[in-house]
């Protein structure tokens, strides 16, 4: 049986990453009042509750915060195990929960990473993370 | 200053048969747990005017508390049902002393149960494993409540050198302690061989880093220090407390090695005016080995990134320099969701009281509880004693 992936709840402050990912961009916010990075979308600035947020295109570089490999999982990620969950911190200062694909012998805390995008379906594509060369 | 130090104390507490408990529902057990406690107080429902609860999994209600108040038919002045538990267990502890010590109520009556084991339906379950993270932009990709903490077990092996076989060793203590206590769900000698040779779950963490799942309920009494001689059973005093809450999510967390148990415990020995080296016994939450790795460095029981060599060679078993998780823990013990750190909070009362069998701690006159909730999210310590000094 077909296994169906939960699908995140959209909402109108966050629609610009989803929409950025299905074209194979990483969209997050800046803060034009202090220049921070922000990730997760808000509606303001967390550092400087600035409501001046803008969105723009992360470069999709970054690096591993910290990583598990998945061993046991219900359904339905039950059938992607073993599978690797990261927190990745981009290069623009913002971190974010995420997977790594490709081989799981290379995958190690602070090693450099870029994104790569896995297409669930024609609504939801989800940035993941691969291990640079 | 305004402190709660010495003016509040536990004149009862009990737990319900834990472990798998299938002949019972959350609400009975729930109710079963408020009954044991105030016959360990010897009181009556009338003396009750208080009344704090946790919501159940198995059996939710959207006004929890006062349904098992309506059960019971108590009618308290002050009522509040929480819908988490781990640290929020202590937080409760935290506003029934504030409202005792400001003539809200007198007398408090804390209760809470679950049957995570034999109550949750299939659906449930699944839906308690998807609440568990950020609902956009963590559980689409999959992680479960293991690979959360494992996050933090990996982050802190990278940046330490704490090694598995250092988690290992705290599950080691944990079921070493459990054996001593019949009423624990795993009894069975464990080996740091055993923890590492068992299921792979989330790296790195094996199946016995994790914490069970349980059936079970358990219950205090708390009311002032003045009325606590009037009670059946030796009052324990709330001799400090302190919270400290950093995050939701753990992608948003500030750092994964070290937590907000450094702010909650530095606020709850400053109430307490006493430090760690003070603490003859402590209960830590334990719901997987790194969790109370990192929390015994946030307490200041070593230094920070020494957890590892802290927690090897018998330590922190019976007869180590901390004892901890005397009963067992979430690890061993029970672990029946929202009230597991209850049973800690009962077994400091048993240590205190010089009631804890075969498991006890000579002459401990001093324990810290410590509980956290979310993934390292909120926290709160607690600081009790045999005497209100």
């Amino acid at each position: 049986m077909e296994q169906i992936y939960p699908k995140p709840p959209l909402d109108e402050e966050s629609a610009p990453f989803w929409e950025g990912a299905k074209e194979h961009k990483l969209m997050i916010q800046e803060c034009n009042d202090c220049d921070n990075a922000i990730f997760y979308p808000r509606t303001i600035c967390p550092h400087c509750f600035s409501d001046h947020v803008t969105w723009t295109e992360a470069s999709g570089k970054g690096h591993i915060h910290s990583y598990t490999v998945v061993h046991k999982a219900r359904p339905p990620f039950k059938q992607d195990t073993p599978f690797v969950v990261a927190i990745i911190d981009l290069e623009e200062g913002a971190r974010m929960l995420s997977r790594i694909v490709g081989d799981r012998e290379d995958v190690s805390i602070g090693k450099p990473v870029s994104v790569v995008y896995k297409k669930v379906d024609e609504d939801l594509t989800l940035p993941c993370f691969q291990v640079e060369e | 200053m305004n402190s709660l130090n010495g003016k509040v104390a536990i004149v009862g507490a009990a737990d319900t048969e834990v472990g798998v408990v299938p002949h019972m529902g959350a609400t009975q057990l729930c109710v079963d747990a408020a009954l044991r406690a105030l016959d360990d107080a010897g009181i009556n429902k009338e003396q009750v005017d208080g009344l704090i609860t946790c919501n159940s999994m198995a059996e939710p209600y959207m006004y929890h508390a006062e349904a098992i108040a309506e059960y019971m038919q108590i009618f308290p002045r002050y009522c509040l049902g929480v819908g988490t538990g781990g640290g929020t267990t202590f937080s409760v502890l935290h506003h029934a002393a504030s409202a005792i010590a400001t003539g809200v109520c007198d007398t408090v009556l804390i209760t809470m149960a679950d049957s995570l084991h034999s109550g949750l339906s299939k659906e449930q379950a699944m839906a308690m494993q998807a609440s568990t993270g950020h609902q956009q932009f963590e559980i689409p990709y999959g992680p479960t409540v293991p690979a959360f903490y494992a996050l933090a077990g990996q982050a802190h092996m990278a940046e330490y050198g704490t090694t598995p076989e250092q988690f290992a060793a705290i599950a080691v203590a944990c079921r070493k302690h459990a054996n001593l206590n019949p009423a624990a769900q795993k009894r069975e000698i464990i080996t740091v061989e055993d923890v590492l040779n068992s299921r792979m779950i989330a790296d790195p963490l094996h199946l016995l880093d994790c914490s069970l799942i349980s059936d079970g309920g358990s219950a205090v009494v708390l009311t002032s220090a003045e009325r606590a001689a009037d009670f059946k059973s030796p009052p324990v005093y709330l001799l400090g407390v302190g919270e400290g809450h950093s995050h939701e999510h753990i992608s948003q967390a500030r750092n994964l090695t070290t937590s907000a148990a450094a702010e909650s415990g530095q606020r709850a020995y400053d109430m307490a005016g006493v430090g760690p080296s003070d603490i003859d016994v402590a209960q830590i939450y334990d719901c997987f080995t790194p969790t109370v790795l990192i929390e015994l460095e946030d307490l200041g029981f070593c230094e920070k990134g020494e957890g590892g060599a802290f927690v090897e060679n018998g330590n922190v078993e019976l007869g180590g320099s901390l004892p901890v998780n005397t009963h067992g823990g979430l690890l061993s013990h029970c672990h029946p969701g929202n009230p597991g750190s209850m049973f800690a909070l009962t077994e400091a009362v048993a240590q205190l009281r010089h009631q804890a069998g075969g498991r006890q701690v000579k002459d401990a006159n001093i324990s810290l509880v410590h509980g956290q909730g979310g993934i390292l999210s909120s926290h709160t310590t607690l600081i009790l004693g045999r005497d209100k000094h």
